[in-house]
């Protein structure tokens, strides 16, 4: 194994994404993750230096939206789905560090 | 002591005035929503598998900002997921513009640092973006209104071109006046439809070096944007000179206690993981769609300036600050176009009076409520002489309060000018007769008498006499006497 | 009326001679689920209320011979990743388990325009991460022909539902391989259509640049008919094309002789099953009988497609599921949370499985400050050479084929402790994905009582070719009319 994604990586990145682990999901994950991006090292031996990056999928011509309002969608069925609202908003916890 | 040199870069982030928003259909007019979350829909409130589509007009006003800016605009730009968590971000990235931009390396001129001349500031780039929602903080506990969520936003990039604190002030004031003129933003900055976020570093006098720079973001007012730069640099000047160093760091601008407080959040390393929005494929403008815009620019502010300097004769600082607001220079214009006086008078009249009726009544230069035509009308009368000066002021005022017409208002008040030389020659005679002692001390010597003479005439016509006219005749019947 | 091996055509011939009301079909269809499910779990959600009630107005438009299409009063059944109005939709996932939509997926709405009967939503790997449905976080769904066995993924549920007749097509959604794989594993008929053929509008997306929502049936005519259904432009999706869409059913029929089939010589090689090589070469030896020329190709990239695949998606599947953050919908751990990112971290935590959050957290790490250029960049750079390899080899052959899968379905728990190894079970199946190609899945006959399948690649926008061949090959095969050991 050439690369190793250390159990510090994995917190940090855990973080970035906001997902929750466990300092015991945080080893196994190391492990997993570092087989896998062996693995992805494999593209290694391809030269690419005169390749440019696919940016498209299909050759096709995208169609722009004309510029006019169209009706919301109801507030209630919106806030219905919402875990907690108030008053016609969608309610959170506050960002620590902010007022 | 070291001298120090101010280095500063700007970001503009304008709202454009679209009907809808960035990349749905609902209205982006969220300031007008009758309550929260009313300006909604799957795309803006990311429901799952809702998907962006590109408003066209956005991409035009764009194309159009790009021009006036003189900036490149790019046939193939695209679009990008700038990746964060915040409540305020639906999505959990925001769809912006990063390695390829819709306009990029513009440039606009503003007064030189000190005396004559102008100083070309760089702009690096414009590109398209949506607004985030807005987030109302309530104690432990904050709410959240997606109306504004997906509003296009145009963000505008100098380079750190700015060596004093004024020049970014002159450019931030040209680039809002722009925007107005293209009818792209309204900016009315109370409202927050446009915001600058400055980024300020200075180093000793000479040197060419980029020093740390701190962000300042999410400045909404000139004032703002220029207390809060003013206070970076002497921050970081005092910093150096203690023998301190500069962190970089985004900062806020406590507006009441005029000082920049530093903006730590749980989140201290922002690592965006920008990549291509796999949603929107690149955005490509034909040339012949682009050169299709240039038609569409209208006259800017700084060309209208020059263009008033030399076909109105007008003074460079008048001239400019009509030119300020294109409606201003268009109802300059169109005044001009319908009175027999000449465009100085105009000028004259807008600048002055005008412009403090309009200031009194907290009145937008976008409403003006006099037609053109009144205003000509109006300044006519005082050219014919049917009115005095004084009198056409009055005239004015009582326009913006009843939105009538001047001549109505002269005939229904009577205050039209007795210009009729037979009456006031007789008025004259009679006054002069009427008065031996006052004529006799007048030829003795005392000429100064003369102005109690006109005053008289003034009270017996209430003022409608022509002084000149009154003048003229009290002068030549004085010479019959003396003869 | 045999329910088991009845497919979308005969219904339809059923439906329009008036033998049989889409309400009576509409009933037996959700008797049977009631019945056959529980050994199989297809469907996560049955929507029988929505089903009857479609089925009413489908009955009212046949009876006046009015707007009917070859759908109308057809009912199927839809993988839970496609937005539903009003009907839960969780891709497998805890984090949706109570999410009730609020719009419909434009598929959705198509079909229901051509008055298709809903039967329910099938289960699925969670958000489509998976090649066995073992990664639903409900259930795993079963193979109706091995009861031990997976059914393939991430559409499981949708193959499993077309092979017990639980349904008479399933729409399906294929990221890399989700549909075909399956399909292969359950001896249906399943089509991947070009990138940009179907809208996406209202697919919960994996990964954007992949995603493509296809048809799953008993046989080519009937994948055809619903492709025609769901495919179009639509000014909701940036990424659809504006290209019109054939009538696919009546190109039906026409001979393959003399049309060229490619053999990519770097898909036949060691790690293949020999059950699974002998019915694929057998297939190549049918389409020689049916005329066609065999020629052999190279797609010399075709090694480093399961990396490129694996890493774009993982990229573009951490950003499309940022927006899964307890806030709006769907789960929210706040009990004890001391602030809103807290909110995220217990919310993301409780509610993804653990390969969401690997693929999440991975995606992240390719992304991130200093290895862009190493991972994600090099990964669409690499995406272009496989592009240009399916390009050269569409300048020799009509089509190309391949197998589905390596193997036959596997034992349930076989390749879950290793999630590398079940990444490998897709290596036929991915490279298609990046490349934006159509490939049509087709039943070719059997490993030890296990189906196999192969999958037939064609040029963009060419879904016509494959359907002509798929259909010419059924027409002399009779592996798709085999049905799996139910009740």
């Amino acid at each position: 194994m050439t690369q190793i994604i250390d159990t510090k990586t994995v917190k940090h990145v855990a973080f970035l994404v906001r997902m929750g682990i466990s300092d015991g999901e945080a080893q196994s994950f190391s492990q997993q993750f570092s087989a896998i991006i062996d693995f992805f090292n494999l593209l290694n031996e391809v030269d690419t230096h005169d390749t440019p990056p696919a940016t498209q999928v299909i050759h096709a011509n995208m169609v722009l939206r004309e510029d006019a309002a169209q009706p919301s969608m109801p507030r209630e069925d919106f806030l219905k789905n919402a875990p907690e609202s108030e008053e016609g908003y969608v309610k959170v916890s506050t960002v620590l560090g902010e007022e | 002591m070291t001298k120090y040199e101010t280095v500063i870069g700007l970001e503009i982030h304008a709202e454009l005035q679209t009907a809808s928003k960035m990349f749905c259909g609902c209205s982006a007019d969220y300031a007008s929503a009758p309550a929260a979350n009313t300006n909604i829909c799957p795309v803006c409130t990311a429901l799952p598998g809702a998907m962006p589509v590109i408003n066209a007009r956005a991409v035009e006003q764009a194309v159009l900002v790009g021009m006036a800016l003189n900036c490149t605009i790019n046939p193939h730009n695209t679009f990008a997921r700038k990746n964060y968590f915040y409540p305020d971000l639906p999505k959990g990235y925001q769809i912006s513009q990063y390695e390829l931009p819709i306009a990029s390396e513009g440039w606009m001129d503003v007064p030189a640092d000190l005396g004559e001349g102008t100083q070309r500031i760089r702009i690096r780039r414009a590109h398209l973006e949506e607004d985030t929602a807005k987030t109302f903080h309530r104690g432990d506990h904050a709410l959240i209104d997606y109306n504004r969520a997906g509003v296009p936003l145009l963000e505008i990039v100098t380079e750190p071109d700015f060596r004093t604190v004024e020049a970014a002030l002159a450019y931030a004031t040209n680039v809002r006046a722009i925007l107005r003129y293209l009818g792209v933003n309204s900016g009315d900055m109370e409202k927050g439809v446009l915001r600058f976020e400055a980024n300020v570093s200075v180093r000793p006098i000479g040197s060419d070096e980029l020093r740390t720079r701190t962000e300042i973001k999410n400045l909404n007012s000139f004032r703002a944007l220029t207390r809060a730069s003013a206070y970076e640099v002497e921050r970081q000047i005092k910093l150096y000179e203690s023998g301190g160093e500069v962190v970089q760091e985004t900062l806020g601008w406590d507006e009441a206690r005029g000082v920049t407080v530093s903006q730590r959040s749980k989140e201290h390393a922002h690592d965006y993981r920008y990549f291509p929005e796999p949603d929107l494929p690149p955005l490509q403008l034909a040339e012949s769609f682009i050169e299709s815009f240039r038609a569409h620019l209208p006259e800017l502010p700084e060309a209208k300036t020059q263009r008033f300097l030399r076909d109105y004769g007008l003074k460079l600082q008048d001239a400019a600050l009509l030119a300020s607001e294109r409606s201003l220079a268009d109802y300059f214009e169109a005044v001009t176009a319908q009175t027999k006086d000449s465009a100085k008078v105009v000028c004259n009249w807008l600048t002055g009076e005008f412009m403090r009726q309009i200031n009194d009544r907290a009145l937008s230069v976008d409403s003006i409520p006099i037609p053109a035509a009144h205003l000509a009308q109006l300044i006519d009368l005082a050219f014919d002489k049917t009115v005095s000066g004084n009198t056409a002021k009055s005239v004015l005022v009582e326009m913006f309060q009843s939105g009538r017409a001047p001549k109505d208002i002269v005939e229904a008040q009577g205050l039209g000018q007795i210009s009729n030389e037979g009456v006031l020659k007789e008025m004259v005679i009679k006054l002069i007769a009427d008065n031996p002692k006052e004529v006799a001390s007048y030829l003795g010597g005392k000429e100064t008498l003369l102005q109690w003479f006109m005053g008289q005439v003034a009270r017996a016509t209430k003022g409608k006499a022509d002084p000149q006219a009154v003048k003229q005749l009290l002068l030549d019947e004085f010479e019959k006497l003396r003869k | 009326m045999e329910l088991s091996s009845l497919t979308l055509r005969s219904a339809q011939e059923m439906l329009r001679s008036k033998q049989i009301s889409s309400v009576e079909l509409t009933q037996a269809m959700l008797d049977r689920i009631r019945k056959i499910d529980p050994q199989i779990q297809a469907y996560v959600t049955v929507t029988e209320d929505v089903a009857l009630e479609q089925a009413r107005r489908a009955d009212e438009r046949l009876a006046t011979s009015e707007n009917v299409t070859p759908l109308t009063g057809i009912p199927f059944g839809v993988k839970d990743c496609l937005s539903t109005k009003g009907v839960r939709t969780t891709c497998s996932s805890k984090i949706l388990e109570n999410y009730v939509p609020q719009y419909n997926a434009t598929v959705i709405d198509k079909l229901a325009d051509s008055g298709a009967v809903m039967l329910g939503k099938h289960n699925m790997d969670e958000f489509g991460m998976g090649s066995s449905c073992e990664n639903s976080a409900y259930f795993p769904t079963r193979n109706p022909w091995d009861l031990t066995r997976v059914p393939g993924g991430s559409s499981g549920g949708s193959a499993a539902a077309a092979a017990a007749g639980l349904g008479l097509f399933s729409i399906g959604e294929d990221t890399g391989g989700s549909v075909r794989m399956p399909a292969g594993f359950c001896n249906v008929t399943g089509l991947k259509p070009t990138y940009g053929r179907v809208s996406r509008y209202g697919l919960i997306a994996l990964a954007s640049s992949f995603d493509s929502i296809g048809p799953m049936a008993r046989e080519v005519y009937d994948v055809a008919a619903v492709t025609e259904a769901i495919a179009g432009l639509d000014k909701r999706d940036s990424t659809s094309s504006t290209l019109p869409v054939p009538q696919y059913t009546q190109s039906l029929g026409k001979s393959v002789k003399g049309m060229k089939l490619g053999i990519p010589k770097e898909y036949f090689v060691a790690g293949m099953e020999a059950g699974v090589e002998s019915a694929i070469h057998k297939a190549i030896q049918q389409f020689e009988a049916l005329g066609m020329e065999i020629h052999e190709v190279s797609l010399p990239h075709t090694k480093y497609g399961l990396p490129v695949y694996y890493l774009i998606l993982f990229a573009e599947a951490s950003a499309n599921l940022a927006r899964f953050d307890g806030t709006r919908f769907g789960l929210s751990v706040r009990d004890g949370a001391e602030d809103v990112i807290d909110v995220y971290l217990r919310t993301r935590a409780a509610g993804f499985g653990d390969e969401v959050k690997r693929r999440i957290m991975l995606g992240a790490y390719t992304l991130s400050a200093g290895y862009y250029d190493a991972y994600y960049l090099k990964a669409q750079k690499v995406r272009t050479l496989l592009r240009q390899d399916f390009e050269q080899a569409f300048e020799q052959v009509d089509a190309l084929i391949a197998p589905t899968c390596p193997t036959t379905a596997f034992k349930i728990g076989e390749k879950t402790a290793d999630p590398l190894e079940m990444y490998l079970s897709d290596i036929y199946v991915t490279a298609t994905n990046p490349a934006g190609i159509p490939s049509l899945a087709v039943p070719c006959g059997f490993s030890q009582g296990m189906p196999v399948g192969m999958q037939l690649m064609g040029k963009h926008f060419n879904e016509e070719t494959l359907f002509q061949i798929g259909h010419a090959y059924q027409q002399v095969t009779d592996w798709h009319k085999q049905l799996p050991p139910l009740g």
